[in-house]
């Protein structure tokens, strides 16, 4: 190495780095406001969370104003594998605290064509990270020409779930057949999984599980399978608080995907009052009336349109 | 050498583990007086948490052949209440030799819910019967004993479900042109309406509801099954 031109190099780092600190040194204050350009503009949208409200959400809350609470989906999810594939189930209520805010939600999400995801938790989050996964899969599929694979989904979904720490409230069952064949996993908030031959999520679980662990055996046909499933999923309905309303079924096989949403409806209306509800004209009181003729303020003018 | 454990909690993560002596058993429960009759009703479904304990507990109780007292909040204050209102009913029987009158009960019940002030029945009580005229009455609580007749009232987990439907086909609160006095069958209807309504809505509301009719000739109960979910 020449000695002389290390020098001149040494010589140049030391006055750009004098001249760096020079330059970062708060002199005066700006003579003009920093304007928003393209680079602000992308990183704004550039999607993810935003955590700007976080501190005045804090000290909201400290004040002793209660926050909104996440519509949660209670929830009974069961999956379980027979023969020829898999079947997954769901119940259909969403609660908002004790209130129910959807009777006949749909928990089962489409991820791909032979994939099928139950989601239990916060609403938002299970429809949010099922769309994201799907849309990826979609992109993998046009990429690959392959049909993607359950443990493509699999991997996404929990490094998006474990990169979030557990504050994505999505608990998971995914189930599906692809070139590997037939497999279903449980997808925990926190980003764990588990391969298992039947699996149980949400706030119904232990009631489900009980009519799994009771009757479930390994090779069942469809019928059976079915058959397992929503008496499983009934169960939840019926024990569970957070669970109601219907039973939706999905069974995928090589051969292709059987959606039955509300495969079975227990729980219909039982009474409704005889002489209705009947509010006949005039009922609200009209308290002040206006009338205002826009015809006269409206200017039309004709366009020409051909082309 | 002292082993002292420092346990500094960041900040905004304070948490306290706390025995609670109270806990809500969930239900909705309704009563409303007519011109010489109370219908009163409450569902069946007690509960703890998100499980059911029970689809067929009373949350009814006939005080004496012209009062019901209709309560949701904790069960076993519920029940401790109800037998201390039976004990002083019947002191009441042998000191003054006669009936104890609805007015005198609601009173009564006022003053035994303020007596523990502060550490209060976690009940939410409805007082109905009927009054020295004959008329139906409704008293409606809080947990401490505030109270005044009205005629109607809802508590419980589906009471805000209710209420509004109240206001506006019992009390034609907002439709004054269409006030109409109703029969005790049109209200034990509208009653069963409203308690499905709150049963799809409020998952502690469910199972069947008790319906009691209270007029001069007695007390008559009907059940009316409510979904299970």
């Amino acid at each position: 190495i020449n000695a002389e031109y290390m020098g001149t190099l040494s010589t140049w780092f030391f006055f750009s780095a004098f001249f760096q600190v020079m330059y970062s040194l708060p002199s005066e204050p700006q003579s003009k406001p920093h304007q928003e350009d393209a680079v602000d503009i992308l990183q704004s949208n550039r999607g993810g969370f935003s955590f700007d409200l976080v501190k005045r959400n804090a000290i909201l809350a400290a004040t002793g104003l209660s926050m909104p609470i996440a519509k949660k989906t209670g929830t009974t999810i069961a999956g379980v594998i027979f023969k020829d594939g898999v079947v997954l189930g769901a119940d259909t209520r969403a609660t908002s605290g004790p209130i129910v805010a959807d009777k006949n939600c749909e928990k089962i999400h489409f991820i791909s064509k032979y994939i099928y995801c139950c989601g239990a938790g916060t609403s938002a989050d299970t429809e949010a990270v099922t769309g994201l996964v799907s849309s990826q899969l979609e992109l993998l599929r046009l990429n690959t020409g392959r049909e993607p694979r359950l443990a493509t989904a699999l991997t996404r979904l929990k490094q998006h779930l474990f990169k979030y720490q557990g504050h994505v409230s999505a608990a998971l069952v995914l189930g599906g057949v692809d070139a590997l064949g037939s497999h279903l996993y449980t997808v925990y908030p926190h980003g764990s999984t588990d391969r298992l031959p039947f699996c149980t999520m949400g706030s119904g679980s232990l009631a489900a599980m009980s009519v799994f662990e009771a009757g479930y055996k390994d090779k069942m046909d469809e019928k059976e399978a079915i058959d397992l499933v929503d008496q499983a999923i009934q169960s939840g309905i019926f024990n569970d608080l957070g669970s109601g309303s219907n039973v939706d079924i999905c069974v995928i096989t090589k051969a292709g995907i059987k959606y039955h949403r509300n495969y079975r409806t227990p729980n219909e209306r039982l009474y409704n009052r005889k002489k209705g509800y009947v509010f006949p004209r005039g009922t609200t009181d009209v308290v002040k009336e206006t009338r205002e003729i826009f015809k006269n303020q409206i200017a039309i003018s004709e366009m020409d349109v051909s082309a | 050498m002292m082993n002292l454990q420092i346990k500094t909690a960041p900040a905004g993560h304070i948490k306290e583990a706390r025995f609670s002596p109270y806990e809500n058993n969930g239900g909705t429960v309704l009563a409303v007086a007519g011109k010489d009759y109370c219908v009163v009703a409450g569902d069946t479904r007690m509960s703890e948490g998100y499980s059911i304990l029970s689809r067929d507990v009373a949350k009814l109780y006939q005080l004496n052949n012209t009062s019901i007292l209709a309560s949701s909040g904790m069960h076993a204050d519920m029940v401790t209440l109800r037998k201390s209102l039976d004990y002083k009913i019947e002191q009441y029987r042998h000191r003054h030799h006669k009936e104890m009158m609805t007015p005198a009960i609601a009173q009564m019940l006022s003053n035994t819910l303020y007596f523990k002030r502060f550490f209060p029945y976690y009940t939410f009580n409805v007082l109905a019967g009927l009054d020295e005229n004959g008329a139906g009455v409704v008293y409606g609580y809080d947990a401490i004993g505030s109270f005044e007749s009205i005629p109607y009232c809802v508590t419980g987990t589906g009471s805000s479900l209710i209420t509004s439907v109240l206001d506006n086909q019992v009390a034609f609160k907002t439709q004054m042109k269409n006030k109409a006095e109703l029969s005790f069958d049109e209200v034990v209807d509208l009653v069963k309406d409203c308690m499905t309504a709150a049963g799809e809505r409020d998952i502690f509301t469910g199972d069947s509801v008790d319906i009691a009719v209270i007029t001069k000739d007695g007390i008559k109960y009907e059940k009316f099954a409510l979904k299970k979910d």
